[in-house]
């Protein structure tokens, strides 16, 4: 204020405030525009791609059968009359299920077109057959209306995938079948059931014998085991972190490591894991048994971030408190910073789990890319889980793996959907105010 | 270290040679820091946070049956002093403390001492209550059944009302003793944490501010509690209010800045102070 002739009045504080509201209150609202649109774009992509998959995959859960009366002659089926297990399974159901078809077709009498009807009825047909007579061997001897599974070409006819006024040429299903196909369905004996098989069976080369059960339980056994291993292992070294070990260069060390853990690529560890497991220790390769140990090196770093997040949350006054009356440092984490933790360790674990749910490239290195048709029966069974059978059904060729990939996908994202909801209620259900 | 000179000053001129005369295991501290019949006996403890002194030098007692009140401004070192007596600072990262405590004879930093019971001899009340997130039975009954202090169901039920009880919160919470401990007001919280500290039958209590966060009548209900629980304890309290000090103890002790400046009768330091330090701080001259 050395120059006198400075006498402008100063200005007021709020002249200053109120001349630049207008610019922030105009940020503020192209922030919250911003926000609004990117939140709407992610709303329409999950939309459209649920919309996809539920609309290329909701056919899988019926399947086409055809019904016919079969009649279950004993001579066929157990000649001796001794109803032995061993013979009725050696029996020629077959047969069985080839001559019913010939009687719905007294016409068809050319070999060749014998086998084209024949081959409207799936080659596991006989085996399910079979299971019905051996679950009620009261059966034989009777004549009875069964619903018989179709042939996967049949299967996509009835369902529309496959279009009845292209050129004979251009699809997989002659003029006669059609024909034949439209008598039965004049006459009821073509019908959509509920499809159980894709539920019950592991997977096939027929697709309409081809079922997700084997590789459900490839994934359960490959979860339960994962959690199993890096739930205690992955808290346990929370814990000692967090709470027990000294501050240093080589906790830092750690620290630094289990980071950049988390973030390598999830192939790496299924190298690792061919390496070591199974190169190493010998650990039976597509077994569940080494995928859970893959899967464990890759959820760790997940788990082991989660709990230090939540053990450090926990307030230090509760940890003040423990020990102010005595409780050694051991008892003061179980009894107290333990079950407060709590929901934020199970929500970060749940996450890990549902990652490890959906993990295909590490898998692939292990074999659990093999074809495997039984349905695993323990930890040291070859199986596959469930992203890897989605891979393996999108990469074939028939038709009627493309509704099955979509309604795997759909199962896949229903686990997610309960694994997600499971650590949300997880969390309401645990969590304590202090 | 202008402090220092200034405390000089203070010893050389003010003290009567009586004071002088007497063997003082602090040069610096004005007053007597022995009591004849101690409970606890701290000598020449040093603390430091890293590199950062936070406590030089102080030696102190805290007798039998006795109510010890510190005071000082903020940041002077009181809670940090506090926290040595039963080993609360081994929690911290850096933190490091020399000199001798003892406790009835034991040097209670001896390397082979476990702090785990140390903790259910001395036990603490935090400034803020920090009750466990349990039942207010669970968070009484915590501490003795992890000591195995009681033999049956019966005898912990007795104890924990005995302790509530003493704590003057037994008649507000005996209907709903299953109900959640964070759940009280913060004056009830404060009386539980004390309930669940004399659950354990400790000898020595530490209280950091205890009342900091209370309402008149809570904290009087508090301090009505200090006096009956004398007759049985040890107490070192730290407050910030001086009437409280006046209060409830029967000693004062007056920290600046790491230093402990001045101990004596709680009547001759509020009425007569020796040193002017302490002078300045209990007639609000600054702090
Ligand atoms: N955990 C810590 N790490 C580093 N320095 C600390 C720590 N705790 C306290 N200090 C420092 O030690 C000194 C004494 O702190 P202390 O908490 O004992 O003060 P106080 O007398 O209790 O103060 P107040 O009355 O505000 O509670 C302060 O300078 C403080 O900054
Ligand atoms: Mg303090």
């Amino acid at each position: 204020m050395n120059n006198p002739a400075d006498t402008t009045p100063p200005r007021r504080a709020i002249d200053i405030v109120n001349a630049s509201l207008k610019r922030r209150y105009a940020r503020e609202r192209r922030f919250r525009w911003l926000g609004a649109t990117a939140v709407t774009l992610g709303m329409v992509f999950v939309v459209l791609l649920f919309a996809d998959i539920i609309l290329k995959g909701y056919t899988a859960f019926q399947q086409t059968y055809i019904q016919l009366p079969i009649e279950l002659a004993a001579a066929t089926i157990d000649p001796d009359g001794t109803r032995d297990p061993a013979t009725l399974a050696r029996a020629d159901y077959m047969k069985l299920i080839r001559e019913a078809l010939r009687e719905q077709f007294p016409e068809v009498r050319d070999r060749r077109d014998r086998r084209r009807l024949n081959s409207m009825i799936s080659v596991g047909a006989p085996d399910l057959l079979r299971e019905r007579v051996m679950a009620d061997p009261a059966l034989i001897g009777t004549t009875q209306e069964l619903w018989i599974l179709a042939d996967d070409d049949i299967d996509m006819l009835v369902k529309g995938y496959i279009d009845r006024n292209a050129p004979e040429s251009d699809r997989r299903v002659s003029d006669q079948m059609i024909g034949w196909i439209n008598r039965l369905e004049a006459e009821g004996r073509v019908a959509k059931r509920f499809n159980t098989i894709f539920f019950t069976h592991g997977t096939s080369r027929e697709p309409e014998l081809a079922g997700i059960a084997g590789a459900l339980m490839g994934s359960f056994y490959t979860l339960a085991l994962t959690f199993l291993l890096s739930f205690p292992i992955g808290v346990g070294a929370a814990l000692y972190l967090e709470e027990f070990a000294p501050k240093n260069r080589w906790t830092d060390l750690i620290e630094v490591n289990v980071n950049n853990l988390a973030a390598v690529p999830s192939i790496v560890f299924g190298l690792l894991g061919l390496a070591v497991f199974i190169g190493f220790f010998g650990v039976p390769r597509s077994t569940p048994l080494v995928a859970a140990l893959v899967m464990t090196l890759m959820t760790l770093p997940t788990i082991i971030i989660a709990s230090r997040v939540a053990l450090k949350s926990v307030p230090p006054s509760i940890r003040e408190a423990a020990l102010g009356v005595g409780a050694s440092p051991l008892q003061t984490q179980f009894h107290h910073v333990l079950p407060l933790a709590l929901p934020g360790i199970l929500t970060g674990s749940i996450i890990g789990m549902a990652r490890a749910l959906g993990e295909t490239a590490p898998l692939l290195m292990i074999g659990m890319i093999a074809f495997i048709v039984d349905i695993p029966k323990g930890f040291t069974d070859a199986a596959t889980v469930l992203p890897v059978q989605i891979f393996l059904w999108a990469d074939s060729p028939e038709r009627g793996f493309v509704e099955r990939t979509s309604a795997a996908i759909i199962v896949l994202l229903a686990f997610l959907f309960v694994m997600n909801l499971a650590a949300v209620l997880l969390r309401r259900r645990f969590e304590r105010r202090w | 270290m202008n402090t220092m000179v200034e405390v000089m000053d203070k010893t050389t001129g003010a003290i009567s040679s009586a004071d002088l005369a007497q063997d003082r295991p602090s040069a610096a501290t004005v007053g007597d820091v022995t009591v004849a019949d101690p409970r606890m006996t701290c000598r020449d403890v040093d603390v430091w946070y890293g590199a950062k002194q936070a406590i030089k030098g102080v030696s102190l007692d805290i007798g039998k049956n006795e109510v010890l009140s510190m005071i000082g401004p903020s940041g002077c070192g009181k809670s940090t002093f506090l926290r040595c007596l039963n080993r609360m600072n081994d929690t911290i990262d850096g933190c490091r403390v020399t000199g001798s405590i003892k406790l009835d004879e034991q040097d209670i930093y001896d390397k082979a001492l476990d702090p785990v019971p140390l903790r259910a001899q001395v036990g603490m009340v935090f400034q803020k209550p920090n009750p466990f997130p349990k039942s207010i039975y669970e968070n009484v009954a915590y501490g003795p059944r992890i000591h195995g202090l009681t033999n049956n169901k019966a005898e912990l039920d007795e104890l924990v009302e005995s302790s509530l009880r003493k704590a003057g919160l037994w008649n507000e919470v005996k209907d709903r003793l299953d109900q959640p401990g964070t759940g009280l007001s913060g004056g009830q919280q404060q009386r539980l944490c004390i309930a669940r500290t004399i659950a354990v039958s400790p000898e020595v209590i530490l209280m950091d501010e205890p009342c900091s966060a209370l309402d008149p009548i809570a904290t009087a209900i508090i301090e009505e509690l200090i006096d009956e629980l004398r007759a049985n304890y040890s107490i070192a309290i730290v407050t910030h209010s001086m009437q409280q000090a006046a209060r409830v103890s029967q000693r004062t002790a007056y920290f600046h800045l790491g230093d402990l400046i001045e101990v004596g009768e709680t009547n001759q330091i509020f009425t007569n102070p020796q040193h002017r330090l302490t002078e300045d701080y209990i007639t609000g001259r600054f702090g």
